[in-house]
């Protein structure tokens, strides 16, 4: 998409469409990623709750992972999670762990 | 119908604001301006105006408050000096920014430090890239009349940029002079109501203020505050046009006096402007053919029509009423310089003066127009009024 030039842009840095956020892609600022162990998670949904950008998935009232396009990996849904569930590791790691492309980790015995 | 008034600069600007009557005021007192406030608070307490009035802890929360109320599509005001404009700082730009067509009085006082209360221009020349239009007004009649017209420019749509009222501390703040004022109505009829752009309690059309802006956009939306600047100078003339309509006072972005025919030209801003005049009275009942430009519009800086203005001079002096430390000379003369390179060759030497409310009088300005007269010149500012 063409970058719109000084004239055309409305003034003043004012953006006129709402619910504009969900294309400014911030995954791509990450150093860390959280994964979740659903064998643990409760479903209490504090994370859902408290996640600054939207980024937690949720469907029939169970967490169902990570929105990774948007996560910044700030880590604050591993630091409310009250079952410890959720890990944070690096994104450099992130093929040396197991998880599904939501975050989701592998079942024990699945693993074992 | 008008009718007159024995008013201070403050109370002038109060009785404009009053009429004005904003939909908010955001403020925090300090000297100069506190009168000027006291007096809109009473104004305000009395039931003459309905202008959700907010005290605030600081300045920097009164331009907060503005810029808030501004965005959600009120017509806002409020007033400072130095310090307080010193602590606003990081909102000022971000209302201009915003393109928040805010206007705020600023009674000139000088920077501390050292701390004084008294008039010099530092406060406003530290704004002076800041984005916001500023109009330098010489006596109580121009701050009334200016107020007015003020709102009229910032809320202009080709503008859109807040404007600050600048008039000196004390000098004029706390001079009673006669002052003509409007009726009510009249006021209210020249300001028209306020129609915002994308207000954000237009809640079925919501929008974003301020968001993040990064390198791919910031720089158009800076340009496009500079042009905004360009048009203002038209937009300037045509209010002082319209506002003569109304009041039969005229207004511009400079005044000439005695300039057509004269050799030696002072400029300056403010209440000097009407020493000054005095001092060119004095030389033309000598026989010396001098003048005086007074500078009412400063930002935009109207540097062709100051080129145009000068060009028929032998020499110009700029008196500055503050300094820019960059052990050269003033900023209203660094601008005249930068104005007139390659249009006009006229010698312009620089007096910077008054600060910290330093008296300036009839004869120390005479004595400019001597050594215009006499061909004193030096590319560094002098200094005027100072002690050896």
């Amino acid at each position: 998409m063409a970058e719109k030039g000084y004239k055309e842009l409305p003034i003043g840095g004012k953006i006129l469409q709402a619910g504009n956020s969900v294309r400014y892609e911030t995954g791509s600022w990450r150093t860390y990623r959280p994964v979740v162990d659903k064998e643990k998670c409760i479903n209490c949904l504090r994370c859902w709750i408290l996640c600054p950008d939207a980024s937690i998935y949720v469907e029939d009232e169970e967490m169902t992972g990570y929105d990774y396009v948007h996560c910044k990996g700030c880590g604050i849904c591993a630091q409310i999670c009250p079952v410890e569930a959720i890990e944070i590791i690096l994104e450099s790691d992130k093929d040396k762990v197991k998880a599904d492309a939501r975050g989701i980790k592998p079942k024990e015995v699945e693993q074992s | 119908m008008s009718k007159t008034l024995p008013l201070t600069g403050n109370y002038a600007c109060a009785h404009a604001m009053a009429q004005i009557e904003p939909d908010v005021v955001a403020c925090y007192p300090i000297t100069p301006q506190t009168e000027l406030m006291h007096k809109f608070a009473d104004f305000v307490a009395d039931g003459k105006v309905k202008t959700e009035f907010i005290l605030v802890e600081s300045e920097h929360s009164a331009m907060s408050a503005c810029v808030g109320a501004a965005a959600a599509g009120a017509r806002v005001m409020t007033a400072t000096s130095s310090q307080g404009l010193a602590l606003m700082w990081e909102i000022v730009y971000i209302a201009s920014s915003l393109r928040l067509p805010l206007v705020m009085p600023l009674v000139n006082r000088a920077l501390s430090g050292p701390i004084n209360i008294h008039c010099d221009h530092s406060d406003a020349m530290g704004a002076r890239d800041s984005g916001w239009i500023q109009l330098f007004c010489e006596n109580s009649q121009e701050v009334y009349d200016t107020t007015v017209q003020a709102v009229k420019i910032a809320e202009n749509k080709e503008v859109l940029l807040p404007v600050m009222v600048c008039f000196d501390g004390f000098i004029i703040s706390h001079t009673t002079e006669r002052v003509d004022i409007l009726e009510d109505h009249e006021v209210k009829e020249f300001v028209g109501q306020y129609q915002p752009d994308h207000p954000l309690l237009d809640v079925d059309h919501p929008v974003t203020y301020g968001p993040l802006d990064l390198p791919d956009y910031y720089f158009e939306h800076k340009k496009q505050e500079s042009d905004a600047m360009k048009n203002a100078t038209q937009v300037v003339i045509d209010v002082g046009k319209a506002y003569k309509a109304l009041s039969g006072r005229e207004y511009g972005i400079f005044e000439k006096y005695l300039t057509e025919d004269a050799d030696y030209i002072i400029l300056c801003m403010g209440s000097t402007a009407g020493t000054a005049k005095a001092a060119a009275d004095d030389q033309r009942a000598r026989g010396n053919k001098v003048g005086v430009l007074k500078l009412r519009m400063f930002r935009p800086f109207p540097a062709d029509e100051l080129a145009q203005a000068l060009a028929g001079a032998k020499a110009v002096a700029v008196l500055d009423r503050a300094d820019s430390f960059n052990a050269l000379g003033g900023p209203l003369w660094g601008d005249l310089r930068s104005a007139l390179y390659g249009k006009c060759s006229v010698p312009v030497s620089n007096y910077i003066y008054g600060l910290g409310g330093r008296d300036i009088d009839i004869d120390m300005i005479g004595q400019v127009f001597e050594d215009l007269k006499a061909g004193k010149y030096s590319d560094k500012a002098y200094y005027l009024g100072v002690r050896e």
